[in-house]
């Protein structure tokens, strides 16, 4: 596991009109590693995870991604698709979204569009010389049963997306992120709603993407039992500000996230920690 | 007996031009919500285009008819998509994420320049071919001399539109470009955080609408032989017609609805009055929306959390 920065947040500030989301965030995910950023609600977790795909453009700051070839991406200046075509970062939603009209197979298909409409030759092999383009659809095919394996949804394949009980379809989103090859991915909460068993499993499928796969991953996640057990590395945010980054070790124990956590006043934080904070 | 039968094949003749036009604005309408007024006036445009090919190639001394309908047929959808690409590019995705009607109104302000940039280049007058594919079968001789015909055209209007349906429903079905199309209709933006370009996803989308709505333009010209720059305003109607009555945004029932409004419209001239057959397709329409809101095979609307 090399120690290379995948992603490197500088400065990054969100502002909404007059409301300061993100205020001055720099943090680092490194490669190979699972990183979460945890906060109250309202922190700006998931603002965080908005700019780095795309969905807002941060009003300052800078977000390099690197692949290990050393190629590097200015998450800010690309838009939408680019993101994930390019600088293979993919997420997953805190609400489930899912092209629930699909089967689950063809969600994991969809996932893997530019590969095959490279194929295809935007799709016009696929229509006129369906032998040429079969073997690589095929390809398509296994990809996906591969992670509709892992995440234990193989029986389902050919199901309605919309169909699946709560549970499968979170794991449908993470099979999904993970068809389209990312680099790094970005889980929005993947545990909400899931029961302690569910959850375990969550657990064992993110540890072996990071292990297996070599696949990075950032985590946003409420659920201290995910994080943890399975974070390398935590960044805790409130009112958009970083106010603690560390082991899980290091931030459990320390005051400025307890006092986050558990609404305590700022002059007993200032105790705690010497006036540091 | 042998009236209706020649009126079922007129009307099946004139459904699947119907039916082509009206793919283009349930396609549309099911990838972005918006109901391109233009599409009409690019099928005018695929008549315009197929005439002019058709002329200069004859012109040129291309007699053999076969060879010079396929040339006709493959410039007619390429210039037409691309006239459907551009209508796109210009009016309709500068646009995208404004208020709901501006996208309505910029289609109706295309759909009379187009009319009058035809009317200008073209000329207002009728334009003409003789008939080109002529013979026929004769399928049946009643005993008062009525005689039922099934000319070439339709056989081969109606041939074409099939295997366009057929290869259509596979691309929608099956192909790379059908599912992301599919995907962008569900969640355009989670379409393109998974690496989908959802504008060039819409830019085909315009493309193949108005490839087969050229199609259909060749069609009509070669069924009518007379053709002007006012012929899309009275077929997009038809085919919108058509693409509301089978559930706008099906593609089945694009063509569904493309037959129906056809075999009303041929029924009504035949048993009834000629002057009133608009008035029937459209009586239709209503009486079928007031019962069946989301058309005949339409899914009715969920809302989108």
């Amino acid at each position: 596991m090399s120690a290379t920065p995948i992603l490197t947040v500088e400065h990054m500030t969100m502002r909404f009109g007059g409301l300061v989301a993100i205020d001055d965030l720099s943090f680092v995910a490194e490669r190979g590693h699972i990183t979460s950023i945890i906060g109250p609600n309202g922190a700006g977790k998931t603002t965080v995870f908005n700019c780095i795909t795309g969905f807002y453009k941060p009003t300052t700051g800078r977000l390099t991604l690197t692949h290990e070839d050393g190629t590097t991406y200015f998450l800010e200046r690309l838009d939408d698709f680019r993101i994930n075509r390019f600088a293979r970062v993919a997420r997953t939603f805190q609400n489930i979204r899912l092209f629930t009209g699909m089967t689950v197979l063809e969600n994991l298909l969809v996932a893997q569009h530019n590969t095959l409409m490279h194929a295809s030759g935007y799709s016009l092999l696929a229509v006129f010389m369906p032998h040429l383009y079969r073997p690589k659809e095929n390809d398509a095919v296994e990809l996906a049963k591969y992670w509709l394996d892992r995440t234990g949804l193989l029986a389902h394949a050919d199901d309605p997306a919309g169909s699946l009980p709560y549970g499968a379809q979170r794991r449908l989103e993470i099979a999904r992120a993970m068809c389209t090859r990312p680099k790094l991915l970005c889980l929005d909460e993947p545990a909400a709603g899931l029961n302690p068993k569910e959850s375990e499993e969550l657990n064992r499928l993110l540890v072996s993407i990071r292990d297996e796969e070599n696949i990075s991953i950032l985590l946003i996640e409420h659920d201290m039992g995910v994080v943890m057990k399975i974070s390398d590395r935590i960044v805790v945010l409130d009112y958009g500000k970083k106010i603690a980054e560390g082991t899980p070790e290091e931030v459990r124990n320390d005051p400025a996230v307890i006092a986050a956590y558990l609404g305590v006043e700022d002059e007993e934080v200032e105790q705690a920690t010497g006036g540091a904070q | 007996m042998e009236y209706f039968l020649q009126q079922l094949i007129n009307g099946l003749t004139l459904g699947s031009i119907y039916g082509l036009i009206a793919i283009g604005y349930t396609m549309v309408y099911g990838i972005i919500g918006m109901i391109n007024f233009a599409h009409g006036d690019i099928f005018m445009i695929g008549a315009f285009v197929s005439l002019i090919v058709f002329l200069i190639l004859i012109g040129l001394g291309v007699t053999w008819i076969p060879l010079v309908l396929l040339l006709v047929l493959i410039v007619a959808m390429v210039i037409t998509a691309a006239y459907g690409w551009t209508v796109e590019r210009l009016a309709y995705r500068p646009l995208r994420g404004s208020f709901r009607l501006a996208p309505l109104i910029t289609a109706i302000g295309m759909s009379i320049f187009l009319q009058n940039y035809v009317q200008l280049a073209q000329g207002a007058r009728t334009k003409a071919i003789p008939p080109v594919i002529t013979d026929g079968y004769t399928l049946m001789t009643s005993p008062d001399g009525f005689v039922v015909q099934l000319s070439n055209i339709q056989i081969i209007i109606m041939l074409v539109t099939i295997v366009l349906m057929a290869i259509f429903a596979w691309v929608i079905a099956k192909t790379p470009l059908g599912r992301a199309q599919r995907a962008t209709e569900q969640d355009a933006t989670m379409a393109a955080l998974l690496g989908i370009n959802v504008d060039r996803t819409i830019s085909l989308t315009f493309v193949i609408g108005a490839a087969l709505a050229a199609v259909a333009g060749l069609m009509f010209v070669l069924y009518y032989g007379v053709i002007d720059f006012y012929i899309g305003f009275i077929a997009g109607i038809k085919a919108f017609t058509a693409a509301v009555l089978g559930g706008i945004g099906s593609l089945p029932g694009a063509m569904l609805g493309g037959l129906i409004i056809g075999l009303i419209e041929t029924m009504w001239s035949a048993y009834f009055t000629i002057e009133y057959k608009d008035v029937a397709a459209f009586s239709i329409l209503a009486i079928t929306l007031i019962f069946l809101p989301s058309g005949l095979l339409g899914k009715p609307e969920v809302e989108k959390v």
